[in-house]
């Protein structure tokens, strides 16, 4: 087996150097950008938000893009709110004019610009432009798929929740697939990590995240290519939420343990000198947690996406008969992975929130509290 | 992190809390209430059943053995009414052996009372029987001897004879 895989490869990249310089003398004589710079840019591309769902474009003999898909509604608020569709940019193309101003879209984000468009550069940084940017409340694509999803969740565990009241609290369909998972949330994430107790305030949170989370991340996987759950400000907005939540329902003992983590164990002025480090470590604890949060499933998902893309873009550099379907094979073994890494982020999201949460709402028994602090 | 920063949109960020807590009140609303509380209601369902088979399980066992109790007392009774039973008639028996033992022995009594009685009477009998044909042989042999000297011995003989009979 090994062996077969090791000759594979090798023969992979004998012919992978042929195809690669065989692209490379096409290039030179035509001036175009070469395929792997093209496919760089549409990853990027892709990764992004964008201002109008396409389905998929294509390039015909004279050159011209053509899109297929449908425009979104664009909402700026600049000095009052601007309301118009997505189409008058024709893909960045155009330049919009609403109201006497003009808006360029350029990689993704809208500009304010003059009338003939310019875009002026910041000289220390180079890429960065320093038109003003309005503030931007369009309905972008990763909002049509939140709606969608979020549309989808209500009608699924609506409809499962009505099946309860017909069938006598046994569910019907698809509820047989929820339940497992919904149970699973309540009795492995939700009491074993806040308790008996107080697990009833968060459970409507923790089935909403992971649900919402793990249908994201299903949806991005589909050919309709939306990368909502790795993009860093759905992600921050989760964390936030978790951040808020955990805070505002923080107990004494929660805030105690930040400010006071030693108790009685030690005289006041042994903590003096300890917590002069412990308090601001704990402080800064507390916004650590949700980071992390927020960074690990936004790199997760875009990690994702970015490998996936990369291996079936392969398939367009080596444009050969062993490296395509190797490519083929190996994007396809990792978009079931992938499948995996899907469900995998939503429960470890919601398997930390949980955590959290239960930071926030522990209480300790007070009468072995001196003995933990002698320990 | 500068991609990270220029990448991050606030319009997203702003529409993601709105739908999100859109969401998390319609489907507590409509959906995680309902759910959970049917699913705790099927569960406190189950510990009820599960509870009351338990507890008819031990009913039956207090049944069986409440049963199994009188069996025993039933058998317990029953052995000493035989018991009784027999004791009754073996004492019956007894009474009535000792009854008849006696009966018989009175009986036995009064039948060897009787025979001495009738004894006596017959021998008082022969021996007025003897008398009396002592005095009729006597009568006879002086007739014979009246007429034949022989003839009246051979009677005598005879006479004594029957005598001896008697």
């Amino acid at each position: 087996m090994t062996y077969i895989t090791k000759f594979s490869c090798a023969v992979l990249l004998f012919i992978g150097n042929f195809a690669l310089a065989n692209d490379i003398v096409q290039h030179s004589e035509a001036p175009e950008k070469d395929t792997k710079t093209e496919i760089k840019e549409y990853i990027d591309h892709h990764l992004q938000d964008s201002h109008d769902f396409t389905l998929f474009s294509s390039t015909d003999e004279s050159g011209e893009v053509h899109h297929y898909g449908f425009p979104l509604p664009v909402i700026l608020w600049d000095g009052g709110l601007k309301v118009f569709s997505s189409s008058k940019f024709h893909h960045g193309e155009e330049l919009a004019e609403v109201d006497g101003s003009y808006y360029k879209l350029y990689h993704g984000k809208i500009y304010k610009t003059d009338s003939s468009g310019t875009i002026s550069y910041d000289e220390a940084h180079g890429e960065h432009p320093t038109n003003v940017r309005p503030l931007d409340l369009s309905i972008t694509k990763s909002v049509v798929m939140m709606l969608v999803t979020g549309l989808l969740l209500v009608w699924l565990f609506s409809s499962l929740a009505k099946s309860y009241a017909k069938n006598g609290s046994i569910p019907k369909g698809i509820g047989r697939f929820f339940e497992p998972i919904v149970l699973y949330i309540r009795d492995d994430i939700a009491i074993a990590n806040i308790g008996e107790k107080k697990y009833k305030k968060y459970m409507p949170f923790l089935l909403t995240v992971f649900f919402f989370i793990w249908f994201l991340n299903m949806f991005g996987l589909t050919p309709l290519g939306v990368n909502v759950t790795g993009n860093i400000a759905v992600t921050t907005a989760l964390a936030v939420l978790v951040f808020l939540l955990t805070n505002f329902t923080g107990t004494k003992d929660y805030w105690k343990h930040i400010f006071d983590p030693l108790g009685d164990g030690m005289p006041w002025y042994g903590k003096m000198v300890i917590y002069i480090i412990l308090v601001p470590i704990e402080i800064l604890g507390l916004f650590i947690k949700p980071f992390a949060l927020l960074i690990r499933l936004y790199a997760n998902m875009t990690a994702g996406h970015v490998v996936l893309m990369s291996l079936i873009g392969l398939i367009f550099i080596f444009k050969s008969w062993v490296g395509g379907p190797l490519s083929f094979g190996l994007s396809f073994a990792i978009s079931l992975i992938e499948v995996l890494v899907a469900l995998l982020q939503a429960y470890i999201f919601t398997m930390l929130a949980a955590l959290y949460f239960g930071f926030a709402s522990e209480e300790h028994d007070h009468d072995d509290e001196p003995e933990l602090a002698h320990l | 992190m500068d991609k990270l920063v220029n990448d991050f949109s606030f319009g997203l960020f702003i529409w993601q809390i709105i739908l999100f807590l859109l969401l998390l009140f319609l489907l507590r609303k409509f959906a995680w209430r309902p759910i959970l509380n049917a699913v705790n209601q099927r569960e406190e369902g189950i510990k009820n059943a599960l509870a009351a088979a338990e507890e008819a399980k031990k009913e039956m066992q207090n049944v069986t053995a409440d049963s199994e109790k009188l069996l025993k007392e039933a058998r317990t009774e029953r052995e000493a009414m035989l018991k009784e039973a027999r004791e009754i008639k073996e004492r019956m028996i007894a009474e009535s052996k000792e009854q008849a033992k006696e009966e018989g022995d009175k009986m036995i009594k009064q039948a060897q009372a009787a025979i001495e009685s009738e004894k006596k009477a017959a021998v008082a009998d022969i021996k007025n029987q003897v008398a009396e044909l002592s005095v009729e042989i006597a009568e006879k042999v002086l007739k014979e001897q009246l007429s034949n000297k022989d003839k009246q011995l051979k009677l005598v003989e005879s006479m004594l004879g029957d005598v001896k009979l008697n």
